[in-house]
């Protein structure tokens, strides 16, 4: 178990290292260097820029260097000091603007990765016990519809139906009275009772997604001989089915985890932008809009590395649920 | 009782028959049998090559230029089309002119129908004129009304015609996901073919690129990607890189399958036969494992190609794909992103009706095929 969890942690840091690379090329796209536009922004908004900041700053990044030197004390100066450099649309550097909104963006991906399983799983074991019944029918169709539906139209008519209604609107994640409070029991009790519209509709896919899978895995489980065996020896039905065919069914599910999460990611960032949810969607897209690179770059390169840490975490818990993926592992 | 003796034999040489039909049948004729049960599958197929008829052919369905204005009908309701009038009884189909009015309470304009005058619809009516398919003026649309103008699906805030530009933003939308996927297919192929077939670091190198691909979340990256394309090119030149930003992380479903495939069949007894019986390795790969996995590529082909279509309709919505005057159902979706414009004007969302429609058609489809192309599964 140990030599797998080491293996796959190794695994890991090349990955992290082109990350890190892709995230720098995509600060360097824009054209024009950051100063540059650094400094005509702060112009327009009729702040002088002097020498000696200028002058600063490019011996803060290297930007003078060459641009690998540049890369290595970009990185340099996230590893050890955590600074992943200046947003210059706020005027303030970069770590201090993402915090709340990476942990809100976790927490809602997290959420809604349990949601759906929670949805699925039942529903799943449901239709393949009574395959071709009604409800499965009715289950299979809903999921496909799920599946095609692309989440951020379902909450532009989410928003829609709820404003046109009910005559409320449900976006935004605090009540107006905790937008700016300090976190507190009640700021928490507050955005639980936001929580769930992104919750539900990031989930819609990949519930349906998941519905799918978990059907076909027991079914392929359930046409299995020792199902048979332990039906002939007189098994309870209910015992039968949930002692055995579901709990290994279940076990590809956990794996799939570690796929779900970066469409789950992608769809907090694209549905929090409709829902105007405070995390990094619209951060993101408004630095992406006024070509804020290391603001975006940052977000990408944080939020990649989180959904390529949770899919480690994912795997995992797989091979601690099942034995035969460890010892598969060790023999690789 | 000889008689139903007789019967019984029937049916059984009737069950032979039929069983024979199945073990003489050629892989196609299974596919096309197994395919034709899937009910859904069969419709899809029609209804997504009437699609792709409507976006080739947008300028004879719709009714009007996509970028021609009315300026006396903003923000119209879809037009209602009557068969029944009070007078004559049912009658061809028609429509009224419409009057616009102060509504006294919100302060809004309002529009009325005028019902002094039938205008009935005519088929193949002369309108605007438009070079068909880039060979030949014509002006001759399916549609149309005279004096006063149909809108299907309204208007929007400039007064252009939603169904006329629903119908044309079909060619960037339907054709995006045909040549992604084309993008990501070459792609895939080639770098899933040299890593199943030549094994060792190379496969390791792609294996571990498409983990790579596969374990960052895709939306923000292209979001990244699209956003710092710069604003001044062309709509055929944007078009293109946004085609090539989709199919990045687009090709490694694809590659996967076609590794996958090469290396178990690559281990399969008709392979090892050919082999014996002193096949080269071209007609073993060109006659036997080509054959045996294309179905299965165009069952991957068909079920990425709803990925690049919502690809591209989300980045267009949040202004970071296509941008006017290309017309994209995503670009259309764009007017939409208000609440307020939607509680308004909720038939700026039929767009989004459209995308949804072919995503849904293109799953059904693949399913379909996915059954089929395992003939030999129950």
């Amino acid at each position: 178990m140990l030599y797998y969890i080491i293996r796959r942690i190794i695994i890991i840091i090349p990955l992290l290292f082109i990350l890190s690379i892709v995230s720098f090329v995509i600060i360097q796209l824009p054209p024009g260097s950051f100063l540059e536009t650094y400094v005509s922004t702060l112009k327009l908004s009729g702040t002088e820029v002097s020498d000696a900041e200028i002058a600063r700053l490019i011996k803060l990044y290297d930007l003078d260097k060459p641009l690998y030197v540049q890369y290595f004390t970009w990185i340099k100066n996230i590893v050890f000091h955590g600074d992943f450099g200046r947003s210059f649309q706020w005027n303030r550097p970069v770590s201090q603007l993402i915090g709340d909104r990476i942990g809100l963006t976790m927490l809602i991906s997290i959420l809604t990765i349990l949601f759906t399983w929670i949805i699925a799983i039942p529903i799943g074991i449901y239709s393949a016990l009574h395959q071709y019944s009604i409800f499965d029918y009715l289950f299979t169709f809903l999921g496909f519809i799920g599946l095609a539906l692309p989440s951020f139209l379902v909450a532009l008519i989410v928003v829609w139906g709820a404003f046109s209604t009910f005559g409320i609107s449900v976006t935004g994640l605090f009540s107006a009275k905790f937008i700016n409070a300090p976190w507190s029991w009640a700021k928490i009790i507050d955005m639980l009772k936001h929580i769930w519209v992104p919750m539900v509709i990031i989930g819609i896919s990949g519930t349906a997604g998941l519905i799918r899978t978990m059907r076909a895995n027991l079914l392929d489980e359930l046409r299995k001989q020792y199902v048979i065996t332990a039906r002939a020896k007189g098994l309870p039905e209910k015992c039968l089915i949930f002692k055995y065919p579901v709990r290994i069914a279940v076990n590809p599910l956990v794996s799939t985890m570690g796929w779900m999460l970066p469409g789950v990611v992608g769809g907090e960032v694209i549905v929090s932008i409709v829902l105007n949810i405070p995390t990094t969607g619209p951060l993101l897209y408004s630095a992406l809009q006024s070509q804020d690179m290391y603001l975006a770059g940052s977000f990408i390169m944080i939020l990649s590395t989180l959904t390529v840490i949770g899919t480690l975490i994912s795997d995992i818990l797989l091979a601690w649920l099942d034995p035969r993926v460890r010892y598969g592992g060790v023999e690789k | 009782m000889s008689e139903s003796n007789n019967f019984l034999e029937y049916e059984e040489t009737k069950e032979v028959e039929k069983e024979e039909k199945f073990y003489l049948a050629s892989q196609s004729q299974l596919i096309w049998w197994k395919f034709k049960r899937h009910k859904l599958a069969m419709i899809s197929f029609p209804l997504l090559i009437f699609l792709y008829i409507l976006a080739i052919f947008a300028d004879f369905f719709a009714p009007y230029n996509p970028e021609t204005r009315f300026p006396a009908y903003l923000n119209v309701p879809p037009t209602r089309i009557h068969f029944f009038s009070r007078e004559v009884g049912f009658r061809r189909p028609f429509i009224y002119n419409l009057k616009r009015e102060l509504n006294p309470n919100s302060f809004q304009f309002i529009f009325i129908e005028d019902h002094m005058k039938k205008y009935p619809i005519r088929f193949f009516v002369k309108g605007e004129s438009y070079k068909f398919l880039g060979f030949f003026t014509s002006n001759i649309h399916l549609f149309g009304t005279e004096e006063v103008p149909i809108f299907l699906f309204g208007t929007d805030k400039l007064g252009r015609d939603l169904f006329s530009r629903t119908i044309y933003g079909a060619r960037i939308s339907l054709s995006i996901g045909l040549v992604g996927v084309f993008l990501s297919f070459i792609l895939g192929v080639i770098l899933g073919g040299i890593s199943g077939y030549f094994g060792g670091t190379v496969d390791e190198i792609i294996q571990r690129t498409i983990d790579f691909l596969i374990s960052i979340p895709g939306i923000p990256l292209w979001m990244a990607l699209s956003a710092s394309l710069p604003r001044d090119w062309s709509v055929v030149r944007t078009y293109f890189a946004i085609t090539i930003i989709l199919s990045l992380v687009g090709w490694c479903g694809l590659a996967r399958v076609v590794r996958g495939k090469l290396l178990s069949l690559r281990e399969e007894d008709f392979v090892m036969a050919a082999r014996l019986a002193g096949a080269s390795e071209w007609r073993i790969i060109t006659r036997h494992l080509l054959p045996s996995f294309a179905s299965h590529l165009i069952v991957s082909i068909t079920l990425s190609i709803p990925s690049m279509i919502l690809g591209e309709t989300a980045l267009s919505f949040l202004g970071l794909g296509m941008r006017p005057p290309a017309i994209s159902w995503g670009v259309l979706l764009q007017e939409a992103q208000e609440v307020i414009v939607v509680a308004q004007r909720p038939w700026q969302l039929m767009p989004a009706f459209f995308v949804i429609i072919t995503v849904l058609l293109f799953n059904f489809l693949g399913d379909g095929l996915r059954d089929a192309v395992d003939p030999y599964a129950r």
